[in-house]
C-alpha cells in the first residue's frame, strides 16, 4: 500500500534537484530553514491525504543518516 | 458607579443548621458558587433534589474572566432557564483579524452552520453569567424549589464516610457541622476541597501567565476578534483583543512563566503596551487588570466515593479555545440526571462512575486541544518555531495555511465514543449523531429540536409514529414523533442521511444513547437499561 507513495515519480529528477538547490542559493541558514518549512507545508497541502502524509513522515524518519 | 461585582448577592445569613445538636444531613451539598456550582444547583433543584451551595464569598466574580460561552453551553443554559438572558446581553461576532509581528496576515468571517437556535458562541463577562444563574436560583426558590445558597460559609474540613461526607463550616456566626449524602466540589482550579482530601491534580503541565485587562473604549472600535502572534508590544508572546457587552473590550496578554507579577500589573507598565496594541490615538479607560496563571492538568478520577468534582476543580486547561467554564457546564449537565436517578433508586450508584469516565475522557480531549494551541502559540523548540512562523507567513497569501493557524480551537462538546452507556450503532445513519454524540440542533417544524428534547430521556422518532409516553424500566419516557412534513433539510442531513426513518434514544443531557432504523421495543428497553448503568458489563 505504501510502495506507490515512495516509488519514483519525478519526471525530470535532475531538473528538480537543480531547481531546489537554486532556490536555496544565497540564503542564510535561517532563511533556508524558513524556505524549507514553507515548501513542506505547501507540498503537504498538495498531497492532502492523511495516510499518505503519515507514510511520508515515517519514510523520512526511518531513513538512515550518518551522525 | 457601583460595579456589579461589588454588590453582595448572597450575604451571610444564619441557618437553623447552625444550632442543631446533631449535624443535619442533606442529600446534596455543593461547594463553590461560581458558574459551575450555580449551574449544578439549578440542574438539581429543577429536578426537585434538595441542594445547598456553600461559598466563602457573597458576590459574583471580579472582572470578565471566562468571557466566551459556546453554543453547547447556551443550549444547556436554555434548559437551566437562563439562555435568553445570556444571548440577549452577550455579543455575537464573526469577524476577526490575525497579526504576525508588525503586520496583519489575514482577516476572516466565520460563517457558522445554519439551522441552530443558538450562535456558535457569545462573548459575555463571567459576572453577568453568574448574576443570571443567581437570579434563576432565586426564581426557583420563589417557586418553592428546595435550593439554598449560603454566602460567607467557608468549608474548613471534609471527612469522607462510606455513605456520606461530613463538613465543618466556618462562618462569622461560628463554626457548624453538616453532612451530605453527596458532596459536589466546584471550588475552582485551586480547589481547597481537593487539597483537604489530599487528592492528586496531575498531567502535562504548561506553566504560563496572562495579563487580563478589561478596557472601556471611548470611541467606536470594531466588533472583531484580533489575535497577535509575536507582536512588537509583546515579543515572543501572544495577545488577544475581544469585544464584550457595555463597550468593554477584553485584552489578554501572554506573559510567559518567569515574570514579576506585581510589576507587570502596574498601570504605568500596562498602559503603554495597550497603546501599542490599540493605536496611540485610541482613548480608553482601564476597568480591571489581573494576572491569570494556568496549567493544563486534571484529577485522575473525578469521583471519590461520595465526593464528586466538577469544573476547574477537576480539570484545568489553557484559556485558548474557551474550554474552562464551557466544559464545566457539560460536567453539570452530565452529572445532574445521573445523580437524580441514583438518589431516587432507579439507577445503581455505579452510574455515577460513568460521569467520571465520560468527563475524564472529555477533559483529555480539552487538554489535548488546548495543548496543541499552546504548542502553536508558544513554540517549544527552534524547529517548531520555524514551522509556526512558516504557517503564519504563508497564511497571508495562501488560504490553505489558515486552518493550520491555531490560536485556540473553540470548545465543542465531546462525543462519548467509548462510553459504557452507549449501545451499538446501526449502519446507514449520519456519523455526527452516532451514539455518544451530543444532539445536533435543527429546526423541527416551527420549533427547535434542542427545545423539543428538553430534559429527561426521550425517544425521537423521525418518519415514524410512536406513543407520546412509554413506561420502560421504571422510567416514563416521552416520545417525540416527527412527521415527514416536519423533517427539513437540516434534520434530515443530521439525523437520517439516506435512511427513510430513524428512532433515537436521547439521554437527559441530550446525548445520543442509541439509535435504530426500525422500531423494536425490546432493543429500546435494553438500550435504556444500558444508558442508566444497568447494562451488562461490556
Amino acid at each position: 500500500m505504501t510502495a506507490h507513495i515512495t516509488k519514483a515519480q519525478l519526471r525530470h529528477p535532475d531538473d528538480f534537484y537543480a531547481d531546489l538547490l537554486e532556490a536555496h542559493e544565497g540564503r542564510s541558514k535561517a532563511e533556508s530553514d524558513a524556505f524549507n518549512a514553507r515548501l513542506i507545508l505547501l507540498m503537504a497541502n498538495r498531497i492532502g491525504d492523511p495516510d499518505e502524509l503519515k507514510t511520508l513522515l515515517e519514510a523520512a524518519a526511518k531513513t538512515k543518516h550518518p551522525e | 458607579m457601583t460595579k456589579l461585582f461589588e454588590v453582595p448577592l448572597y450575604p451571610y445569613k444564619w441557618s437553623p443548621d447552625q444550632e442543631t445538636s446533631a449535624p443535619v444531613r442533606h442529600p446534596v451539598v455543593i461547594i463553590g458558587a461560581g458558574p459551575v456550582g450555580l449551574a449544578m444547583a439549578i440542574d438539581l433543584a429543577q429536578q426537585d433534589i434538595p441542594v445547598i451551595i456553600l461559598d466563602d464569598n457573597d458576590k459574583v466574580s471580579v472582572g470578565s474572566r471566562a468571557i466566551c460561552f459556546s453554543k453547547r453551553s447556551l443550549e444547556i443554559l436554555d434548559r437551566y432557564g437562563c439562555g435568553d438572558q445570556m444571548v440577549d446581553k452577550g455579543v455575537v461576532w464573526s469577524h476577526g483579524r490575525v497579526f504576525f509581528g508588525d503586520r496583519q496576515v489575514y482577516n476572516f468571517d466565520l460563517l457558522p452552520e445554519e439551522g441552530h437556535k443558538r450562535p456558535a458562541f457569545i462573548n459575555l463577562q463571567q459576572y453577568y453569567c453568574e448574576l443570571y444563574l443567581v437570579e434563576r436560583l432565586r426564581a426557583l426558590q420563589q417557586e418553592g424549589k428546595p435550593v439554598d445558597i449560603r454566602g460567607g460559609n467557608k468549608v474548613a474540613s471534609i471527612d469522607q464516610m462510606d455513605d456520606h461526607a461530613s463538613l465543618i463550616i466556618d462562618t462569622q456566626g461560628g463554626a457548624y457541622r453538616i453532612e451530605a449524602d453527596w458532596l459536589i466540589a466546584c471550588d475552582g482550579a485551586g480547589s481547597p476541597s481537593r487539597r483537604m482530601l489530599d487528592l492528586d491534580f496531575v498531567g502535562r503541565v504548561f506553566e504560563d501567565n496572562f495579563l487580563i485587562a478589561d478596557v472601556i473604549m471611548k470611541a467606536d472600535f470594531p466588533t472583531e476578534r484580533w489575535f497577535w502572534f509575536d507582536p512588537p508590544f509583546n515579543k515572543d508572546q501572544s495577545a488577544l483583543l475581544h469585544k464584550q457587552p457595555d463597550g468593554v473590550w477584553r485584552i489578554d496578554l501572554q506573559l510567559g512563566w518567569d515574570i514579576d507579577k506585581e510589576e507587570e500589573k502596574r498601570e504605568e507598565n500596562v498602559i503603554p503596551r495597550l497603546k501599542q496594541m490599540l493605536g496611540e490615538d485610541v482613548e480608553f479607560d482601564l476597568e480591571w487588570v489581573s494576572i491569570y496563571t494556568f496549567q493544563c492538568r486534571r484529577m485522575e478520577k473525578f469521583r471519590h466515593g461520595r465526593v464528586i468534582f466538577a469544573g476547574d476543580a477537576a480539570h484545568q486547561v489553557s484559556p485558548f479555545g474557551a474550554r474552562g467554564a464551557n466544559s464545566g457546564f457539560q460536567d453539570t449537565d452530565n452529572l445532574g440526571w445521573k445523580l437524580k436517578l441514583v438518589l431516587e433508586g432507579t439507577a445503581p450508584e455505579s452510574l455515577l462512575d460513568s460521569y467520571g469516565l465520560e468527563r475524564e475522557w472529555a477533559a483529555d480531549e480539552n487538554i489535548l486541544q488546548s495543548s496543541r494551541s499552546t504548542d502553536f502559540i508558544t513554540p517549544k523548540s527552534e524547529m517548531s518555531r520555524i514551522f509556526r512562523d512558516a504557517v503564519l507567513d504563508l497564511s497571508e497569501s495562501y488560504e490553505f495555511a489558515r486552518p493550520l493557524v491555531n490560536s485556540g480551537r473553540l470548545s465543542v462538546p465531546c462525543v462519548y465514543d467509548t462510553s459504557p452507556l452507549n449501545s451499538d450503532d446501526v449502519d446507514g445513519l449520519p456519523a455526527r449523531t452516532r451514539p455518544g454524540s451530543p444532539a445536533s440542533d435543527a429546526p423541527v417544524g416551527e420549533e427547535w429540536l434542542s427545545d423539543r428534547l428538553g430534559d429527561g430521556f426521550k425517544l425521537l422518532a423521525l418518519g415514524l409514529e410512536i406513543p407520546e409516553r412509554s413506561d420502560i424500566s421504571g422510567l416514563s419516557v416521552e416520545g417525540i414523533s416527527v412527521a415527514d412534513s416536519d423533517i427539513g433539510a437540516e434534520l434530515r442531513s443530521r439525523y437520517l442521511g439516506d435512511a427513510g426513518a430513524a428512532i433515537y434514544l436521547m439521554r437527559p443531557d441530550q446525548h445520543v444513547a442509541a439509535r435504530w432504523t426500525t422500531l423494536d421495543w425490546a432493543q429500546i428497553e435494553t438500550a435504556l437499561n444500558r444508558a442508566i448503568g444497568k447494562g451488562k458489563a461490556a
